[in-house]
């Protein structure tokens, strides 16, 4: 009887809820329309391809563009899209020619202008793109910036740049155009499947407002409908030139602002495609007996490392930074915090990209609290407390106060765990090399080649080389391999390189995030690429 | 009355003005550029920031800005995201929805709550009190995230009765169970403020007079005895609405309803300032003019109430 009242007393409120909604019925997701429906999150800048660094959009940018070169979505190998053939001599100038037949969505054919004309547009530095820096390989980037006299804060503006063009480019007919760069650059082919180097149509340059409104690319999908904050739509573009041409009929991508409810749509058929898998589901791996077969996993593109301020003298011996690195216990932290979702690090870069080589990392990335006590105390011990810094509202906490807590306790030093509280004023404090301790760093690949983990990061005086690290002999090395005769001699030498970074140590790699992702049951098949995006043109739908 | 009304319409010009002040210096006046963080570990090119300061006004003084911004606001213009996109649109894709949730949150939780304290306000011990107050005890305690996934879960991934995310554009029968979820713990509320008024109220002097006079129970019930006891209960009923518009952050995340609480949320973590400002604005806008509303029932459920 007790029983009975109590299960009344749980039931009363869930059975009203359960009547009333009587008509909800299942969910029988987008029916067989031919659509997908994807998880997806608010772009942070309007869909330029230039102007987007970040994955939200990148997604729908690569839907709605294909450029020279595409990247092949099993195993991201660089084959020719709308290029017909990129060729070099020397490294340094390239001439490129066009397939032709492809065509704009609204019409207009692709020609070798609408190239260099976005990339005129992209690096010149008053239009303010984000991704202008990745032209700065290109003659005359350097005239197509400008200074602000008195800095930031002063009151005088900076004057219009030198040049409006870069003089390493130019048409020679409608199919064919060529780049000379600063310097020679073997893998530039390579990097050419980035969404900033994307064409644009002309109507882009007449009205740059209204495009943002509705883009119009060259893709195997053009754009259709858009609801801020809630879903975005695109349709196959019929008359895509592409060999890749899409079987789906188009795709919604849909935002949703918790991965666990998004989950929880997958589950019930509701959505077809999630590119991450939440923690609460990781546990115990659940979600591979919820989604069973259609549960997959493959290496990523994404490090996440803690970086050492070289410029504080502190951490000049290589010797210390070693025996910190070594007191971390890298599986544990994996396992607890992320349910197994990170992969321990043993390198630089990830098992995804061209060039991997396991273990680049040797004894330094080893977890071995004897040896690493053993070279603290041959470093000369150290004095005071050791912070870890991270910022606040990127959910690190969690692993960095356990790395904390792994190297006090295996190394016997003093930590401390700093948080600062916006993501803002972190990078504030990294771009003004003002910490006192390691602080949080990661890396997501722009290409799928080891340069992308090394020049940026830890050539001297580089963007992000935010740890000021600086070996001529590291530099050497990847100007060596920039020059090298061919890709596979190039790729080579970067590892090469990143060998030289496991002595000196700049940061400590932890781990790399590999790509957990879900589909749902009527996705027959689909190629998910290494940085979390399923390629559209490869998803076949159940009969 | 008219003249009450027209003073209370005047205050909300002064209100207006200071709350869009102090949330657009609380917004705009945070440490940290909100441009330095914007392009992850690259780091944004120089050009990018320069320019996005240009748009924003932020090489002005603070105070310049906000009159700059309320200039505008007072055309009807929010001003854009950083993502290019019009606030305004944002807003009146997220309002329907919010209005929609709250109100059937608040009739869930006035139906409901009311026939709950009702029924036990007149009955007093037994079953059903016992009943009710072991449940809106239960309620209370559940944080409402818990709520929303286990309804999710059950009612949505395992029985499939229902959705477990809404769509974009919803529809009332949809919107029950994120409704439930969210007016649950008013829900609780209300049943326990109405029962305890109910039971104050049956022992008072004026329902001993109106059953001597031999007046039907029902009219005792009705008009006498309910009238009085629903004062606290409107007051608790009209500020909740407020609190549901604004307040909804967990429950729009569950069930992935776009509406203000997550939009708010998301654009004071992405550093959005005019969005939060534009939102805050309309949201003190909802709570002046429903305590306005809630002051001016009083008058009609108890007529010694006047203002004038």
């Amino acid at each position: 009887m007790r029983k009975g009242r109590l299960a009344a007393m749980v039931a009363a409120p869930l059975a009203v809820a359960m009547i009333a909604t009587g008509c909800g019925g299942g969910g029988s997701g987008s029916g067989d329309d031919g659509i997908v429906t994807l998880d997806w999150g608010e772009p942070e800048n309007p869909l330029v391809p230039a102007n987007t660094t970040e994955e939200n959009g990148g997604f729908v940018i690569n839907a709605l563009f294909t450029g020279l070169v595409d990247y092949r979505a099993s195993d991201l190998k660089v084959e020719n899209a709308v290029a017909d053939s990129i060729e070099s001599t020397d490294h340094q100038n390239y001439t490129i020619k066009l397939k032709p037949g492809w065509t704009f969505h609204d019409g207009t054919p692709v020609k070798a202008k609408n190239f260099v004309d976005a990339w005129n547009y992209n690096a010149y530095g008053p239009n303010g793109l984000q991704g202008a820096s990745f032209f700065e390989q290109i003659d005359g980037y350097d005239q197509m910036q400008s200074e602000d006299p008195d800095g930031k804060d002063g009151p005088q503006q900076a004057p219009p740049p030198a040049a409006k063009e870069l003089s390493g480019l130019k048409v020679v007919d409608d199919n064919t155009f060529t780049v000379r760069l600063k310097a020679p650059f073997t893998i530039f082919p390579v990097v050419l499947g980035y969404s900033a180097y994307m064409p644009l149509p002309d109507s882009f340059f007449k009205d740059p407002k209204a495009f943002e409104e509705h883009p119009i690319g060259n893709g195997p999908f053009k754009f259709e409908s858009r609801v801020p904050n809630q879903e975005l739509n695109v349709t196959a573009y019929e008359n895509y030139a592409g060999a890749n041409k899409p079987a789906i009929k188009g795709a919604k991508f849909k935002v949703y602002e918790q991965l666990d409810s998004a989950y929880q749509d997958l589950t019930a058929g509701n959505l077809d495609f999630l590119r991450a898998i939440p923690v609460s589901a990781l546990i115990g791996d659940k979600w591979k007996q919820d989604l069973g077969e259609h549960a997959h996993q493959k290496p990523g593109l994404l490090t996440q490392t803690l970086g050492f301020p070289l410029y504080d003298p502190k951490f000049k011996n290589p010797l210390l930074r070693k025996a910190i690195s070594m007191s971390i216990d890298r599986k544990t932290i994996t396992q607890q915090v992320f349910a197994g979702g990170r992969d321990p690090a043993d390198g630089f870069a990830t098992a995804a990209v061209d060039g991997y080589r396991p273990n680049q990392c040797g004894e330094a990335c080893e977890f071995n609290p004897e040896k690493a006590k053993q070279y603290l105390q041959q470093a000369g011990g150290f004095q005071g407390v050791l912070t870890v810094e991270t910022n606040g509202d990127g959910g690190h906490n969690e692993w960095v106060q356990a790395v904390a807590a792994s190297i006090k306790q295996n190394l016997g030093i003093e930590t401390q765990f700093v948080p600062t509280p916006t993501f803002g004023e972190f990078r504030q404090k990294a771009n003004g090399y003002k910490f006192s301790g390691l602080f949080r760093t990661g890396w997501k690949a722009d290409y799928p080649n080891i340069e992308t983990f090394l020049t940026q990061l830890y050539r001297t005086n580089a963007s992000s080389n935010d740890y000021k690290y600086s070996n001529p002999a590291f530099d050497a090395a990847l100007d060596k391999a920039n020059a090298a005769p061919t890709i596979e001699a190039a790729t080579a030498a970067y590892a090469d390189a990143e060998k030289l970074l496991a002595d000196d140590l700049p940061l400590i790699p932890l781990w790399t995030q590999p790509v957990q992702y879900g589909f749902s049951e009527r996705i027959a098949e689909g190629e998910v690429k290494a940085y979390r995006e399923l390629d559209l043109t490869t998803v076949r739908l159940k009969q | 009355m008219g003249r009450y009304l027209l003073r209370r319409l005047l205050q909300l010009i002064p209100v207006f003005i200071g709350t869009t002040l102090i949330i657009y210096l609380l917004v705009w006046a945070i440490p940290g550029d909100p441009f330095a963080g914007k392009c992850g570990d690259r780091g944004c090119p120089p050009a990018y920031i320069a320019e996005m300061h240009e748009k924003y006004n932020l090489n002005d003084p603070l105070i310049v800005q906000y009159f700059k911004y309320l200039g505008k606001l007072l055309t009807g213009d929010f001003g854009e995201t950083y993502a290019g996109i019009q606030i305004s649109t944002l807003i009146q894709n997220a309002y329907p929805t919010t209005i929609k949730l709250a109100v059937v949150a608040l009739v869930i939780e006035g139906i409901i709550g009311l026939a709950a304290g009702i029924l036990t306000g007149l009955r007093g011990r037994g079953f059903l009190d016992n009943l009710v107050l072991v449940s809106t005890l239960f309620l209370i305690s559940l944080p409402v995230f818990v709520t929303g996934f286990v309804l999710q879960i059950t009612l949505g991934s395992e029985l499939g009765i229902i959705k477990p995310t809404v769509s974009a554009n919803p529809s009332i029968g949809e919107l029950i169970v994120p409704g439930f979820v969210l007016g649950s713990l008013s829900m609780a509320y209300v049943a326990r403020l109405t029962r305890t008024a109910m039971m104050e109220n049956r022992h008072a002097d004026f329902v001993r007079t109106a059953v001597a006079k031999g007046l039907e129970p029902k009219r005792v019930v009705g008009v006498h005895l309910l009238r009085n006891s629903l004062i606290p209960v409107i007051t608790f009923l009209g500020t909740d609405l407020g609190t549901l518009m604004g307040g909804a952050i967990v429950t729009e995340g569950v069930f992935n309803i776009h509406g203000i609480g997550g939009l708010v949320f998301k654009s004071i973590l992405t550093k959005e300032g005019a969005t939060v400002t534009g939102i805050v604005t309309l949201l003190v806008l909802v709570y002046l003019l429903m305590n306005l509303l809630v002051d001016i029932l009083y008058a009609v459920l108890d007529p010694r109430i006047r203002y004038d």
